[in-house]
């Protein structure tokens, strides 16, 4: 057992891999020599070598579609894209081919890539480096989405995505690769060391795909959620006072609808939260899963708090970003209703 | 006046109603360029990609360098395998006039390209085809009647339904699934290469894509990766002139030839008579040698006519003199071969007809055993619930839920 930031995390994870499984290799831009932009693939190519952890040209869609190859013949390819926003290049190799090859080739070829991508805002990005397309992926059939909240469920999650036969999208919320943030970013940083998700096994040990976490327990609203936001809500339950469920999707597709049910039917009412824009963001689907799961058991209207529907902005990011206070806005609406 | 800047919109050299003019085809004689050897720097043999290498002369005699001096079983064996990819085109384009399949692409004066170099390829190579490259999928033995069962969607599809006519797939015989996305595969097959590499075998991939395809960003990636990494894999272009109406000019091919891209690349581009089945194999040799020595990819453009329409959904009668393909300069794969054969002595019209006529039946019987596995109109129908296979590696839980429900729809109505 290590203290890990989530970087650390990341990086033990692909260490892990790389060490049980001699099939696995890591793809991408700075990854190599330099150890990536974040640090994620620090000291590994100098310990597996050239051939298996190569730095790529910069072209997403060449990153995306050679993987794809690369899987077709038998390795186990993990690409990063180094920021989530510039994954788009190479969404026709995601979409068209990567997602469904297995399918339109009748089950007889398939290419288990695991995509890597920083993803979410906080951290001075503006739209450029901020975005997170969740949503985009979650709408494919064929594909996993993935999003950790903490150092330990990055390790067990990734491993279990580059053992996935299927491909998986692995979503890394980059404004807490160093430490829990709670939404505040005029308040000193807080080490992941500070954190019991930062206590990480060294050795190998995965998390199921699939699988939603309840990181607080409480009665009287679910709060649902994940990446970045499942620190942001924890905190401003705190200071609402409220007792609430928090529960982290982890894993965006597949659902957890159960773990969503079950604490639904237990509250009654229910707030969904993520970053990325409203309109047709992955919070929608949330909010008809918990609808058509959970209707009768509501008791106030479900609310929704994500970013606001314009691109992510340079100089009102905190403007932007959907912090405690609308968080506690929104759950006062909510325990209002009668 | 001034000189003023302007827009260019690339012209066809004729329209329906004018005379074919195939003036702008860069042609050389045959046997007039050298064959380097294989190992040559990219700088030393860019003539390539603005000549045209060809074996057949205008008369069928193998010329020059180039020829790879196959054996008459091998030119016999390659004859027939074009015949036989034209019968079954002929035969599938008469199914979807019948109704009897949806949608079908002929590859019609295109079939030396896919015989020739299938022929110079080891069984362990992967090919990552494209649309027209059914003649692969013959050439390696795939059964006819998997190719015409995947058109129909029957219950013997080898994409359980899930893919429009003529996106084969052949795992055992090395061949990739293929996609409606046009030049997707080329990366793919750059990866597929690299892999090899990265495993130290000395298996070898190539790739297909036509002439209008080379202006997706898929080609650019590919290219870069291939020139990058040295990844041993052939990445064709197939310029048959035609991408549905625009001409070869949409996609660049006015002013440089597709095979330099290559050199700008510092990957060999190689232009050659594509429907010199000779050539064809050669140019394929060379580069596979390439290849397979570590000298990294190659980057061959296939000269060739697009005989037929782009699909059963295309009339090019609306764009194209109807007579272009007889005047194409190139002129047909298949007499050409034959025209060699026969002039060596080693084939005759008698043989050539009955040949035609084997094989024709052999299309037909074909034919007839798969409609028994269903059409879109009669006999058995592929069970719906393999819709909700093979999306994922399992079949999740979300999914089976969704099976059930169309189970109980169905259970309901019938």
């Amino acid at each position: 057992m290590s203290q890990m930031t989530m970087i650390q995390a990341v990086r033990s994870a692909l260490d892990v891999m790389m060490d049980k499984d001699p099939t696995v290799i890591i793809l991408g831009q700075d990854v190599g020599y330099f150890g990536g932009v974040f640090r994620c693939t620090d000291g590994l190519q100098s310990k597996y070598g050239e051939h298996r952890v190569i730095d790529a040209p910069i072209a997403e869609g060449g990153i995306i579609g050679s993987a794809i190859g690369i899987g077709v013949n038998g390795l186990r390819p993990v690409a990063e894209i180094q920021f989530a926003d510039y994954i788009y290049p190479g969404l026709d190799q995601i979409i068209s081919e990567l997602a469904r090859l297995r399918y339109r080739s009748g089950g007889e070829f398939s290419s288990p890539v695991t995509i890597r991508a920083p993803c979410g805002g906080g951290i001075r990005g503006g739209q450029t480096h901020s975005q997170s397309p969740e949503a985009l992926f979650t709408h494919l059939s064929g594909v996993k989405t993935i999003m950790p909240s903490s150092p330990y469920d990055a390790k067990g999650l990734l491993i279990s995505a580059i053992e996935s036969d299927d491909p998986v999208i692995f979503f890394e919320p980059k404004r807490i690769y160093n430490g829990p943030f709670d939404g505040d970013p005029n308040k000193p940083a807080v080490p992941w060391s500070k954190h019991p998700g930062g206590e990480v096994p060294d050795d190998y040990y995965s998390i199921p795909l699939g699988k939603a976490s309840v990181v607080e327990e409480g009665n009287e609203i679910s709060i649902i959620t994940y990446g970045t936001m499942v620190h942001v809500a924890q905190a401003a339950v705190h200071k609402a006072g409220i007792s609430a469920d928090i529960i982290d999707v982890r894993s965006l597709a597949p659902l957890d609808v159960e773990t969503l049910k079950k604490s639904v039917e237990k509250t009654g009412r229910c707030l969904i939260t993520h970053e990325a824009s409203r309109f047709g963001g992955y919070g929608a689907e949330l909010v008809a899963t918990v609808q058509e799961e959970c209707f009768w058991h509501l008791q106030a209207p479900i609310e929704r708090v994500a970013g606001w529907e314009t691109p992510y902005p340079h100089a009102f990011e905190w403007d932007y970003f959907p912090a405690q206070d609308r968080i506690i806005a929104s759950i006062n609406k909510i325990m209002e209703a009668v | 006046m001034t000189p003023k800047s302007r827009l260019h919109i690339p012209q066809p050299s004729a329209r329906p109603g004018e005379a074919p003019d195939f003036s702008y085809l860069a042609l050389s004689e045959a046997g007039a360029v050298k064959r380097p050897d294989s190992s040559s720097p990219v700088s030393k043999i860019e003539n390539l990609a603005s000549e045209l290498v060809r074996v057949l002369d205008d008369d069928g005699k193998a010329q020059g360098e180039w020829n790879p001096n196959l054996t008459p079983d091998q030119l016999r064996e390659a004859l027939r395998l074009m015949l036989l990819t034209r019968q079954f085109d002929e035969r599938m384009q008469r199914a979807q006039r019948q109704g009897k399949i949806s949608f079908y692409m002929q590859s019609l004066g295109e079939e030396a390209v896919s015989i020739g170099q299938g022929m110079a390829l080891a069984p362990g190579d992967m090919m990552f085809p494209s649309y027209r490259n059914q003649g692969l999928f013959i050439m390696r033995g795939t059964s006819l009647v998997d190719l015409m069962c995947q058109c129909l969607s029957n219950t013997r599809d080898m994409c359980k339904g899930r893919q429009m006519p003529i996106m084969y797939h052949n795992k055992k015989a090395n061949l990739f699934s293929v996609s409606g996305n046009l030049g997707t595969q080329y990366p793919h097959a750059v990866g597929w290469a690299m892999a090899s590499a990265i495993k130290g075998e000395e298996h070898i991939s190539s790739a297909w894509v036509g002439d209008g395809s080379t202006a997706e960003a898929d080609f650019h990636y590919a290219l870069t990766f291939a020139s990058v990494y040295q990844a041993p894999v052939i990445l064709n272009v197939v310029n048959n002139q035609w991408a549905i109406s625009t001409f070869q000019g949409f996609a660049g091919g006015e002013r440089r030839s597709f095979a330099a891209r290559g050199p700008g690349l510092g990957i060999p581009g190689v232009r050659v008579d594509g429907n010199d089945l000779l050539a064809v194999y050669a140019v394929t040799q060379w580069a596979a040698e390439r290849a397979r020595q570590g000298g990294g990819p190659t980057l061959i453009e296939h000269v060739t006519y697009r005989g037929g329409a782009h699909s059963t959904s295309d009339d090019p009668s609306r764009y194209r003199p109807k007579n272009e393909w007889e005047a194409f300069p190139l002129g047909d794969p298949v007499k050409r071969l034959k025209q060699h054969l026969v002039n060596s002595g080693q084939w005759s019209d008698e043989q050539h007809e009955a040949l035609k006529e084997e094989l024709k039946e052999f299309v037909n019987e074909a034919w007839k055993e798969s409609v028994t596995y269903g059409t879109m109109t009669e006999g058995p129908k592929l069970d719906v619930r393999v819709m909700f296979d093979d999306v994922y590696a399992e079949v999740p839980e979300h999914l089976e839920r969704q099976r059930q429900e169309l189970l109980a729809l169905r259970g309901g109505s019938e």
